[in-house]
């Protein structure tokens, strides 16, 4: 409908009010892209301050005021919260576990080394069919192997360095990838291996600072991502738009893993701000949050039943956290162990959890009783990735001495 | 060898606002592992506390302020509570190689567990200090040990070599950079002799930290994704031989000045106050409870865990033998395989044959629209956006609008919602209804199919066989006897 220019003008104030009294962006999400609500305290300036006046100072230091006295307020709930949990944590994991029996010694062992990439390994995924992997690394390069055979099948040179991320579809047909170039890119995989496979390249993920992780959800056609930037975002494949961004890590978010459940909708994040943070994919809005790491949160996996997940710090320790009590559980460290944990992953019962250190070794810890049950040697600098093959009958590593490694 | 890392990061993107070409400066900066080196570096020297550091005679001359790794590793594994001396050894050669201590004659920074003679380093040439030694510094250091008369001071080859290559890359600078080596020298020749000795190994090894014997893990090499926390991003570089500076300034590619950690504005403390009260009320469940269901959890699945229990025939990784794989992959599953059925409904649905089965099941009590519209509801869920609205509209027309083929049965409540839902479809317009729909198939249906022949039967199929085999087997052998 057209307006004379005076109406619409009437109209555009009147409406853009009515916007921002609906969606102030401070207690309500409705809009599907909460980038659009980030600009509106632009608008807000144009159509409801008028220029500066001599009252700005009062409303200033008003602001200050009221700022200080929330954050008060917020420091008061943080301490109310962890006292009601503290009333519940009336045992620890290991003590329980003192009934369980001891697990016995361990042969595990490199059973495959994959040569082939020109620089560090950075980021690698199983395909479902448990054998191939897809691997990344700093020089730009994307390979897939049959790992079993050690065979490459596909080769994709990125346009940028320090690919970062990369995933297997769950049908096997495709691969996404990609780090500093900031976005996330799906490559089909054809049988024809003369065939370009960049060629059929397709941008997914547009996100404003390098792509630290991405993750299929159950299909081909949705991408979860998390990005530098801060954010998360879930994209449709198909036609590249974004379906949910999710907000409220306040530095880098390093790394993702999307709940195992079939019914689940949620999935959990990890970053620099030292947070691991639950998130419900279909509304955007995070469900729950933990605080304990000292330091950057370089890794998140969830344990096999979905009811608790792991994760790795730079502070050189793994944690528990069990998502029905809210609460960190068990505590995987030892005095020996000074460097950072990159990533980490559950046998498949999840009574072992892996740790791929940056002393460039592999800490095996037994997950319910809190020990080390084996150290592994082997790679020649850090382990930058690690994950446990779909059927649990082994796990590979990827490291910045230009390898990977199936172990079992 | 790579000492000067060209950031060829993008060629051609409009994302990254540095350019190609400019020279990276990976800086050290205190991450918690230097922390916790430095302090464990400072025990292991206190007079009490730690090794015993001495001067050793040999030969005509002394040997200053050194330590043997045999007592490096012995401290490492009293005081780390290591168990394992290779253990010992390897996380002192990691300390080694991040440098701050070194082997007095060999430029690779390794720990061995022996008479090797160690110093320690110099808290001024510690990592923590942000060194960005140029490629200047580095000739200057080259050319100052080539006036030095001393064997113990020759270069190594590939010292020689890199000489070799800044002499033609300095080209133009290289009087300036001789004048700074004899300048060096001069310096250096005032200097008490057992200080030198030691400072002379100390800078030497803080070149082998920086300049890496190639083949060398360069320790120094940072990953790309924390190098926002310089200690001064803005820095300019800063010469180990106190040289006027250059000017370049050093800047991390990924985050540039207007990059920073979000401080918590107004809205964040507001929002997080809401996060924080939703919290509160939150019910949550006791620790031991917990400690029970995680045990419970991973005790159940033990014997499917390969790393636990050996799968059979074998583990294909071990032993080269992929039948493991085509068992699992047939259209018989094993008793196992049918057991883990039985453990919940979801372990059921996850596998194509328990769901295959379940469906059956569900089909012969006529109650199969169930399941079928959760299955429909998943492949929603999965669907290209574009796809979703119609799929949505096929799924109310299927099964639950009035009159419909395979109609479920909702409550009121559920089925107001997802009516409602459907004035704007989308893939979770089916939630609710879902969700309805598994919990009662869950607490009815799945447990009546536990129950059945149909799934009794296949989870003890095996031992029928075999009974039935080895009648056959005895009947064919008293047979025999009789003929």
């Amino acid at each position: 409908m057209i307006y004379p220019p005076h109406v619409e003008y009437f109209l555009k104030i009147v409406f853009s009010e009515t916007i921002l009294r609906m969606c102030p962006h401070l207690l309500l999400w409705p809009c599907e892209n909460p980038f659009r609500c980030r600009s509106l305290p632009a608008q807000r300036k144009i159509y409801m301050r008028s220029p500066p006046i001599p009252e700005m100072a009062t409303q200033e230091v008003q602001l200050n005021e009221t700022l200080a006295h929330l954050k008060t307020e917020s420091e008061t709930l943080k301490s109310k919260l962890e006292e009601e949990r503290a009333k519940l944590h009336d045992v620890e994991l290991h003590q329980v576990a003192e009934k369980v029996e001891g697990l016995g010694q361990f042969v595990m062992k490199t059973r495959r080394t994959l040569k082939g990439h020109g620089n560090k390994v950075l980021c690698m995924d199983w395909c479902k069919d448990k054998r191939r992997i897809v691997s990344s690394s700093q020089d730009g390069k994307v390979i897939v192997w049959d790992a079993f055979t050690t065979n490459k099948e596909h080769a994709v040179t990125m346009p940028c360095t320090w690919v970062m991320a990369c995933a297997y579809a769950p049908s096997g047909c495709a691969v996404a990838c990609g780090g500093l170039d900031n976005k996330c890119s799906v490559y089909p995989l054809s049988l024809d291996k003369n065939e370009n496979l960049a060629a059929k390249k397709k941008s997914v993920a547009m996100h404003t600072n390098y792509l630290s992780a991405c993750s299929f959800t159950n299909s081909d056609m949705q991408i979860l991502t998390s990005s530098g930037d801060g954010t998360c975002a879930l994209w449709d494949v198909e036609s590249g738009q974004l379906l949910q961004s999710f907000h409220g890590h306040a530095a880098d978010v390093l790394c993702l893993d999307l709940a195992p459940s079939e019914t689940g909708n949620t999935f959990v994040s990890g970053g620099c701000d030292k947070k691991a943070n639950v998130w419900d994919m279909r509304s955007g809005q995070c469900i729950q949050s933990f605080e304990t790491h000292e330091s950057d949160i370089n890794s998140v996996r969830y344990y096999p039943s979905g009811d608790a997940f792991a994760s790795g710090s730079d502070d050189a320790t793994c944690r528990l956290y069990d998502l029905r009590a809210d609460r960190e559980v068990a505590i995987y460290s030892k005095e020996s162990i000074i460097f950072g944990v990159s990533s980490v992953d559950f046998s498949l019962s999840g009574r072992l959890l892996f740790g791929g250190y940056n002393d460039y070794t592999i800490n095996v810890w037994d997950v319910l009783k809190g020990t080390r049950v084996s150290i592994l040697f082997g790679h020649e600098n850090r382990v930058s990735t690690l994950r446990v093959s779909p059927d649990g009958t082994a796990f590979c590593t990827g490291s910045w001495d230009h390898t990977l490694r199936i172990w079992a | 060898m790579i000492w000067s890392i060209s950031a060829d990061f993008e060629r051609g993107s409009p994302h990254i606002e540095t350019n190609c070409n400019y020279k990276m400066q990976y800086t050290n900066w205190p991450i918690k592992s230097n922390v916790m080196i430095e302090d464990i570096v400072t025990r292991i020297q206190d007079e009490t506390e730690g090794v015993p550091i001495r001067t050793v005679k040999s030969f005509m001359t002394k040997i200053p302020s050194v330590v043997t790794g045999a007592d490096i590793v012995q401290w490492l594994m009293k005081n780390l509570s290591i168990e394992d001396p290779a253990e010992a050894m390897h996380i002192g050669s990691l300390i080694a190689a991040q440098g701050y201590f070194f082997p007095i004659s060999d430029h690779v920074l390794s720990l061995k567990d022996d008479g090797t003679f160690y110093r320690f380093q110099a808290p001024y040439f510690w990592p923590s200090n942000c060194w960005e030694p140029e490629n200047t510094d580095y000739a200057i250091y080259l050319c100052k040990r080539t006036m030095q008369n001393k064997t113990r001071l020759e270069l190594a080859d590939y010292e020689a070599e890199n000489l070799a290559r800044l002499q033609r890359a300095f080209a133009r600078k290289w009087e300036f950079i001789y004048m700074q080596a004899e300048a060096q020298v001069k310096i250096d020749r005032k200097k008490d002799k057992t200080e030198r000795k030691i400072l002379d190994s100390q800078e030497r090894a803080f070149w082998d930290v920086h300049r890496p014997v190639p083949g060398c893990v360069n320790t120094t090499e940072m990953d790309i994704r924390k190098c926002r926390r310089m200690k001064n991003p803005h820095r300019v570089k800063k010469s180990v031989y106190g040289l006027a500076e250059e000017g370049t300034q050093s800047q991390s590619p990924i985050h540039t000045p207007s990059h920073h950690c979000r401080k918590g504005t107004k809205e964040d403390v507001e929002k997080e106050i809401l996060f924080l009260n939703t919290q509160l009320d939150r019910h949550c469940m006791k620790m031991s409870k917990v400690a029970e269901s995680l045990i419970t959890y991973t005790e159940q699945y033990m014997e499917y865990d390969p790393f636990v229990t050996a799968p059979e025939p074998s583990n294909p990784w071990t032993s080269d033998d992929p039948s493991f794989w085509d068992l699992e992959a047939s259209k018989e599953p094993s008793q196992q395989r049918v057991k883990k059925w039985g453990f919940s409904l979801e372990e059921a649905l996850k596998d194509p044959a328990g769901q295959e089965l379940f469906l059956k099941f569900l089909e012969s009590e006529f109650s199969s629209e169930n399941l079928r519209f959760w299955l429909a509801v998943q492949d929603l869920k999965r669907m290209p956006q574009q796809e979703v609205a119609q799929r949505a509209q096929d799924i109310w027309t299927e099964f639950l609008a009035e009159g419909a083929p395979s109609s479920i049965n909702l409550d009121s409540h559920s089925y107001e919602r997802t009516s409602q839902n459907l004035k704007d479809p989308g893939r979770y317009s089916y939630e609710d209804a879902q969700d309805h729909i598994y919990k009662l198939m869950k607490s009815d249906s799945y447990t009546r199919f536990l129950r059945s022949n149909v799934y009794q039967d296949l989870l003890m199929a095996r031992k029928k066989v075999c009974v039935f085999l080895s009648v056959i087997n005895t009947r064919v052998s008293s047979n025999m006897y009789f003929v």
